[in-house]
């Protein structure tokens, strides 16, 4: 065989494996890139026909008479006005208590811990706290909180506080790392104890992060269910502030839940469902709007 | 002097504030465990984990617990099995390649998903997918594994979206930069590269969607079905979680005390979940 026939075959064969790898390189990027697409789009369609669907549903029997009244068995109509009480109440008994825990632990892990070990048990207790499922805090609450308290709403929130002193903590303790050692130093130089420093410089600093951990809470606790179930119960009686906290009571969640599950009355499930997701997207503009707000006065 | 007492006191009661998270995962724990074991003492341990039939209201109760851990496990893979394949490809999109108006669009959709309380999935999956299911596959109930897997899928997006996307945008520029001068496409760069540097974290977005699924019970239970039966991809079904739940309000004696065994074992899987997740996110801050 002469040489030149030997080079043209290598030259061919080597020109047909650039090609194959750069068909196969070419075949590979669109794949991926179809890929993409379809995921982004699958991802988009099913955010956009969850609300769809639940507004298209819900927001025709939303009505006034629905959002005012007390469920009735004499005239047979159902209202949402104790569930509606009773969430508001479970939101503020939760936030007025685990706000101090929450705020307090994150000072101590920022300004007093000195023991490496103990904050890493502590911090590592909270991420436990987090990736606990509701229907074990539930289960907890109820064998806890219920048999103390009875089927309450105090029972749930106080549930409800240990589910969410993670968030609040970490929230509050991410924002007091921001907050510049030379206040400290400075406030310290000046002659103040360290309560002080921390009651008029550190706190007054870190309001941001305790705002967006209240927020996150407040979304966490509307959307909650599975742990309200057997800690605060299932009733629709409206009551005052404190004779609620210490009644047995049904957030909106779990009216939603009884009233879909047990009780087919999917016009009224459907209408908390919208009642819920307003509320959702509500929570979270309002939390990019702090963000934002907090940045630009972070900035200047 | 005083000041410093004072200053003392100041101290004590932040430390009390700071072990407030420690006193509630024992207490957590130990109420589990004290409440679980009894009934695993009577029933047996193998009889509990291992036996395939759970009668707990016949006159001759059987409590094995077989079907809700291989439910759990099969529902889990399965919305992982969905889950993770979109969630990444949008994680990848989202924090590589979209354009910032379309970026922030997307973002804010899957915020407003994470957001949407469980019981609302529920009540979307009990209408439109389980009657889908039903009509689709020809079967007297849409209500099965298959439903909750769905469900399972999306709900848990949003963390495997957002964890992983967070991966993805702390991968250094420099090593994009080499892999786009040596010739490599970008799209190539973000999968061979990109993606290789931020598999610990993405690990991680696996690993949390994982604890989502199991832990997940308002959701399942509303598209589930509730039947003790061994998992079937289109038979009603019963989960961990769901157990619990389902029998809790009427059950009294051996029956209840089960049911907290079969919640002392769903802990022990999320411990076990945590662990793995607390592994990988400490190699994704070491890099």
């Amino acid at each position: 065989m002469d040489n030149a026939t030997n080079v043209t075959m290598v030259k061919q064969s080597i020109s047909t494996k650039v090609n194959t790898t750069k068909n196969s390189r070419k075949i590979y990027i669109s794949l991926m890139k179809f890929f993409m697409a379809l995921c982004v789009v699958i991802t988009c369609a099913v955010t956009l026909f969850i609300i769809g669907y639940v507004f298209v549903k819900g927001l025709p029997n939303i009505s006034w008479e629905l959002l005012s009244t007390s469920p009735s068995y004499l005239s047979g109509k159902i209202g949402i006005l104790p569930d509606i009480a009773n969430t508001l109440y479970l939101l503020i008994a939760t936030i007025l208590i685990v706000l101090p825990l929450g705020v307090g632990a994150a000072v101590y892990l920022t300004e007093y811990a000195q023991n490496k070990k103990l904050v890493g048990i502590i911090e590592y207790a909270a991420e436990t706290l987090s990736g606990i499922p509701s229907i074990i805090y539930g289960l907890v609450g109820m064998l806890i909180f219920s048999k103390s308290l009875g089927t309450s709403l105090m029972a749930g929130a106080l549930t409800l506080v240990i589910m969410n002193l993670p968030t609040i903590m970490r929230t509050t303790q991410e924002s007091l790392k921001t907050v510049p050692n030379g206040y400290r130093e400075g406030a310290f130089g000046l002659g103040a104890g360290k309560w002080r420093v921390i009651r008029t410089v550190v706190l007054p600093n870190c309001i941001d992060g305790v705002i967006t951990g209240c927020i996150l809470s407040v979304g966490r606790i509307l959307g909650e269910s599975a742990a309200l179930l057997f800690t605060a119960g299932f009733a629709h009686t409206l009551n005052g502030f404190f004779s609620g906290l210490s009644s047995s009571g049904s957030s909106l969640t779990v009216a939603l839940y009884v009233y879909a599950k047990e009780q087919g009355e999917f016009e009224v499930a459907f209408a908390i469902a919208t009642i819920l997701m307003i509320l959702t997207m509500l929570i979270n503009l309002s939390a990019t709007l702090v963000g934002k707000y907090f940045e630009r006065k972070r900035s200047i | 002097m005083k000041s410093k007492n004072f200053e003392r006191i100041v101290h004590g009661i932040f430390l009390i504030l700071g072990l407030v998270t420690v006193g509630c995962v024992l207490l957590i724990t130990v109420y589990l465990i004290i409440s679980g074991i009894p009934a695993i003492k009577q029933i047996g341990l193998t009889n509990f984990l291992f036996g395939k039939v759970w009668e707990s209201t016949s006159s001759n109760p059987q409590y094995g617990i077989l079907p809700f851990i291989m439910t759990s496990i099969y529902g889990t893979a399965g919305a992982i099995l969905i889950g993770v394949p979109v969630g990444f490809m949008t994680s990848v999109y989202l924090a590589k390649v979209a354009p910032k108006k379309v970026k922030a669009v997307v973002e804010s959709a899957v915020k407003l998903l994470a957001g949407i309380p469980s019981v609302v999935y529920g009540l979307v999956g009990m209408l439109v997918l389980v009657p889908a299911i039903k009509n689709i596959f020809n079967l007297p109930d849409g209500s099965s594994l298959f439903a909750a897997i769905f469900v399972l899928a999306i709900m848990i997006l949003p963390s495997i979206i957002s964890v992983s996307m967070t991966a993805l945008e702390a991968v250094p520029k420099e090593y994009e930069d080499a892999s786009l001068a040596l010739g490599a496409t970008p799209i190539e760069t973000y999968f061979k590269v990109s993606v290789r540097a931020a598999k610990s974290g993405i690990a991680a977005a696996v690993v949390l969607g994982v604890g989502r699924a199991i832990g997940e019970a308002m959701a399942v239970m509303m598209v589930a079905g509730n039947v003790a039966n061994m998992p079937k991809l289109f038979g009603s079904v019963r989960f961990l979680t769901t157990a619990v739940a389902s029998e809790m309000s009427y059950s009294s004696g051996l029956q209840k005390q089960a049911l907290f065994s079969i919640a002392l074992v769903l802990f022990l899987f999320i411990m076990l979940i945590n662990a793995t997740l607390n592994f990988f996110l400490k190699r994704e801050k070491e890099r």
